[in-house]
């Protein structure tokens, strides 16, 4: 186990990167704390197997170094950096038994035959496959496979951190939640180092004690669930953490008030102050579960006019869709006596609650 | 409700006329030469297992099978570990990696009997670039007189005909093998040897069969080659079982004991590659069925 640094890292598959988008990971400096467990979080193509890859060393990164426990091994090899990775398909070695797959990293490390015993039995345990231990790995479920793929991840007990890309896709859902929480146990119980590369937010959001989000090559926020929610840094993580995702509004500055799609929204004093003087695109980001639907009448300088598309009522709460100048606003609504009742057309008042209420300067929050 | 009935049988007719024409119809000639002694068109006896019987205990025909045996036997053994050697030696990608293919590939192009006429001039003593070298560097070798030289010299000629067939299998079933194999070997410290006997080979498993049972085929029928190079000779040394078979029919026209031996050849093949298939599919995976 240890502490794992990136210090200005960067990759570019190509020589000689100039422009941001030359890069496969853009430059970042970040520190993985021993026996965390984390979540990467990103759309496809966004960098996360290439970070994931440059930390174990199947891939040397072009600029930068990584350390771990403040020992430089960017120029190790994978062999030589003590670490685990499981893969998004299982890797299994078909002609040996399970017990063999498991005991396979051991023994190429010279353990002795009544150690490797142990610990394999002990990993077998944690992972259910103690039955099938005497089985050809071969003839297994893809399950099971992906299981004896986690397992030979898990069972050195020593290495700086294990690292999953993407390991339950090809797993069951229903089995997906059972070792989902499986993962969690064991990271309890080794006290392991984990990093865990996933596109899907519920798994980030469910397994990691803090995430990483990552689009286009480089990291916009890491944070604790709550905080990604609640304070998304980047107008990306607003919009690809939540269901639906935040709404984001292009709006302008007039003295001293937002305006969005003509109508004017009175800024707190923390928004005034980011704000003024700032130049490039700002937006305004508001997640559905603060909109709230108020009394057409009132006209108070934190709600706007705005006309109802469509209310879907989806059992716990209702999903409303308003039109809001050209854009569309997504609401999650619970008081439902006045959406309930509200026909498409019609035309209501929006509160954004300032307090939750966000504002990005070139998609970085500001205020 | 039950609804079966066979006539979906029908619909392998097709199938089954296209085999019957192309396989079973011609066969069954040799079938009706091998039990019958026919002296012209209209003059026939039947003679039950007699050729086979006659077969059987040809003592030429013994040596020529056992000869067979080791010859196909030593090819196997020597091109299907080179083939693979070699794939596993060739570069991965880029323009040295079609390079090289197109030249493993080339024997392959060459007509069968042209090979054995290369082979024939390449191993001449006096204009031959292998037999003349041979000689200046003081080894006796003469493929026309001595019957281990011409024995090595077929078989160094079928190697540097077929192994190309044995490289290409492997090298494409190679390259089918995920980055994340290797990958995961690295993860886990494997040695490269562990590596080619733990993820190479296992994954070659179907190539491999490919390549063993096209390369036990082929070389159990060779004749062109051999006939072209020593004609079966020194003696008998290099007189396979095709060349015998066709000494028999086309030689000496016995039809009768020449399809009676057909038919044998054709089951000893067929044993032969039954069983092979059914070892390399149980080989390693721990299925003692």
């Amino acid at each position: 186990m240890a502490r794992i640094e990136l210090i200005d890292l960067a990759h570019a598959y190509k020589p000689d990167p100039s422009t941001p988008s030359d890069y496969a990971l853009r430059p970042m400096s970040m520190t993985w704390r021993d026996g965390g467990a984390y979540a990467l979080l990103g759309p496809s193509g966004c960098g996360k197997t290439t970070l994931l890859n440059i930390i174990s060393g199947l891939v040397k990164p072009s600029h930068g170094k990584v350390l771990f426990d403040g020992k430089d091994v960017t120029q190790l090899p994978t062999e030589a950096r003590n670490i685990a990775q499981v893969f998004q398909f299982p890797v299994i070695y078909d002609t040996m038994t399970v017990h063999d797959n498991l005991a396979f990293p051991l023994r190429n490390r010279g353990w002795k035959d009544a150690e490797v015993k142990k610990r394999v039995q002990q990993v077998a345990q944690m992972l259910e496959l103690t039955g099938d231990l005497k089985m050809r790995a071969s003839g297994l479920s893809v399950d099971a496979k992906q299981k004896i793929s986690l397992g030979r991840g898990l069972v050195r007990p020593d290495v700086a951190a294990v690292l999953f890309d993407e390991p339950l896709t090809v797993i069951d859902p229903h089995l997906k939640w059972l070792l989902r929480r499986k993962l969690k146990e064991i990271h309890h119980e080794l006290k392991l180092s984990l990093i865990y590369v996933t596109h899907d937010q519920v798994e980030a959001l469910t397994f990691a004690d803090e995430v990483v989000v990552m689009t286009q090559g480089e990291v916009v926020q890491t944070g604790s669930a709550q905080a990604l929610f609640e304070t998304p840094a980047h107008t990306f993580v607003g919009y690809f953490i939540g269901n639906p995702g935040m709404n984001l509004f292009d709006c302008t500055l007039d003295d001293g008030r937002a305006i969005v799609a003509g109508q004017a929204l009175a800024l707190n004093d923390a928004a005034r102050a980011a704000l003024t003087g700032a130049s490039g695109k700002i937006t305004l980001g508001i997640r559905p579960e603060f909109v709230e639907c108020v009394d057409g009448a009132s006209a108070a300088s934190d709600t706007v006019q705005a006309t109802v598309l469509a209310v879907r009522n989806m059992g716990t709460h209702y999903l409303a869709e308003f039109r809001l100048g050209s854009q569309t606003v997504a609401a999650r609504l619970r008081s439902i006596d006045k959406v309930a009742t509200t026909a498409p057309g019609q035309g209501v008042r929006l509160r954004f609650p300032p307090e939750r209420t966000l504002y990005y300067v070139n998609d970085k929050r500001v205020a | 409700m039950k609804t079966d009935n066979n006539r979906a049988w029908f619909l392998i007719l097709p199938v089954l006329l296209c085999v019957a024409f192309s396989a079973i119809l011609p066969l069954m000639t040799v079938v009706n030469y091998s039990v019958q002694d026919i002296l012209s068109p209209t003059q026939k006896v039947f003679v039950g297992v007699e050729w086979f019987r006659m077969v059987m205990q040809d003592g030429d025909l013994h040596s020529a099978l056992l000869r067979q045996l080791l010859f196909s036997g030593s090819v196997l053994a020597i091109q299907i570990p080179l083939g693979i050697l070699i794939a596993l030696c060739m570069p991965a990608d880029g323009w040295k990696a079609s390079l090289s293919l197109v030249l493993i590939a080339l024997p392959l192009l060459i007509p069968w009997n042209v090979v054995g006429t290369i082979w024939q001039i390449f191993g001449r003593g006096d204009i031959g670039l292998m037999g003349y070298s041979l000689n200046q560097l003081g080894v006796d070798y003469n493929y026309n007189g001595n019957s281990l030289d011409a024995w090595l010299t077929v078989m160094v000629m079928d190697i540097w005909h077929w192994t190309p067939l044995v490289v290409l299998l492997c090298y494409a079933g190679l390259r089918a093998i995920p980055d994340a194999y290797y990958q995961a070997a690295r993860i886990d410290g494997a040695s490269r040897l562990a590596v080619f006997r733990y993820i190479q080979l296992p994954k070659l498993r179907n190539v491999l069969m490919i390549a063993v049972l096209l390369r036990f085929m082929d070389s159990f029928m060779i004749y062109t080659e051999p006939f072209v190079l020593t004609g079966g000779g020194p003696g008998n040394a290099t007189t396979f079982l095709s060349q015998y078979l066709t000494q028999k029919a086309v030689g000496q026209f016995d039809l009768g004991p020449a399809s009676a031996f057909s038919l044998i050849y054709f089951l000893i093949i067929l044993l032969f590659c039954f069983a092979l298939y059914t070892w390399m599919q149980r080989v390693g995976t721990g299925d003692q069925k």
